[in-house]
């Protein structure tokens, strides 16, 4: 059990093996650890961002549904107020389109009538001529007789 | 050589022979080859391992060999941080070596007693000891070390002067000096020479029982040195785990400035 130089060599091998380790073993084993620990810590916070975030979009887009909902029943009132207008207005320019048709019918209505009655003034008086012929056995003469003819046919009229 | 192993013969001769280190030269200038031997082999293993783990390290996901690596380096770390509140890039790393190196020198133990001694004798190698815990050099180099740096950083922290006042004023007073500095150089002389011999006389204890067992009937030697080979893996790792955490505690003890 002699202490001897062994002592010496083992302090000696001793003392590499620390510098080695603190060198070349202990900083990359323990940057690695670390730098996982970093990302995990990391990892961990960006998820709980992401839940945060998706909460803060959900609310977002409820507050855009309703939005939307709001608007979109605006439009829809909108354009069934626009229809009715629509239909006000068309049927207003079909009662003036009829007024004007009934009227220009009338008007022609009222123009043949008179064409009518003028043509059957002018066959009354005809038959009239003809029939004061017959009666009177003797031609009238009907340059003669202008101003009779005419009066009568007036008075047709 | 030894030459006082030569003479016995028998279970005593078999234990001393067992117990006596393969040494070269005379007097204080000789050399044990076999602890120096072993622990270097062992030192390189465990620098090896940890040198290829170190050098695949990701901080992404870890292979087996890292993963066990930074599982020490973790274990270490939490021995270092619970005891040292300073800052320093030795402490830790000499935790992990004492750790690791102390481990494995013990681990030496758990190899048959007679199997590398028989190697070494086919080899033309008389004597082999191969556990360098069971060699008082092995030990008391590294505490011997381990004081140094206490040595070393309460120079460095406290100052010449601080150092010197802690070794004299405390606890008694400036009028007990004497008395005091006879105190504190048994309390730090106290800390290398615990540090080794506990190791020491745990192994070389645990070992004298191996070779004990051997020389017992074949048919009775598994029922013994298996559970003593199961305990055995409590008190190396114990040894070693002490030997980490006093040198962590002397450590930080020099780093505190009162």
């Amino acid at each position: 059990m002699s202490i001897n130089a062994t002592l010496i060599g083992q302090m000696i091998t001793f003392a590499l093996l620390v510098w080695f380790t603190m060198k070349y073993i202990w900083p990359p084993l323990f940057d690695s650890l670390e730098e996982r620990r970093k990302k995990i810590a990391e990892g961990l916070a960006a998820a709980e961002k992401g839940q945060e975030e998706m909460q803060l979009a959900e609310k977002k887009a409820k507050s855009y549904l309703k939005e939307a909902k709001t608007q979109s029943a605006e439009i829809v009132s909108l354009a069934q107020k626009r229809a009715n207008e629509i239909v006000e207005e068309s049927k207003d320019a079909a009662k003036k389109e009829g007024e004007r048709l009934v009227l220009a019918a009338r008007a022609q209505v009222e123009q043949e009538m008179q064409q009518a009655k003028d043509g059957l003034r002018q066959e009354v008086a005809k038959l009239a001529l003809i029939a004061a012929e017959q009666i009177l056995g003797a031609e009238i003469d009907a340059a003669k007789h202008q101003d009779i003819i005419n009066n009568v046919s007036n008075q047709l009229g | 050589m030894a030459t006082e192993a030569h003479a016995a013969e028998g279970a005593t001769g078999y234990i001393i022979h067992h117990l006596t280190a393969l040494r070269v030269g005379e007097g204080f200038w000789s050399l044990h080859l076999d602890t120096l031997f072993f622990s270097a082999v062992l030192g390189g293993l465990f620098v090896w391992f940890f040198k290829t783990a170190a050098d695949k390290a990701t901080a992404g996901v870890p292979g087996l060999a890292q993963s066990f690596a930074e599982m020490l380096i973790e274990f270490v770390d939490t021995q270092v941080k619970d005891s040292f509140h300073g800052h320093s890039k030795l402490i830790a790393p000499l935790a992990l070596t004492i750790f690791c190196w102390v481990f494995l020198w013990n681990f030496m133990d758990l190899f048959p007693v007679d199997i590398l001694p028989l190697i070494g004798s086919l080899m033309g190698i008389d004597y082999l000891r191969v556990v360098p815990s069971t060699d008082l050099n092995a030990t008391f180099a590294m505490s011997i070390s381990v004081f140094f740096l206490i040595i070393f950083y309460s120079i460095k922290i406290k100052g010449v002067w601080g150092f010197t006042k802690e070794l004299t004023l405390q606890p008694f007073g400036p009028w007990l000096l004497p008395f005091n500095l006879l105190l504190k150089l048994v309390e730090e002389l106290a800390k290398p020479i615990s540090l080794a011999l506990r190791l020491f006389g745990n192994l070389y204890a645990g070992e004298l029982i191996f070779i004990l067992i051997a020389l017992l009937p074949w048919y009775i030697q598994p029922v013994l040195s298996f559970p003593w080979a199961i305990f055995h893996i409590l008190i190396i790792t114990l040894q070693a785990f002490i030997f980490m955490v006093l040198t962590i505690v002397y450590l930080s003890m020099a780093h505190e400035d009162h």
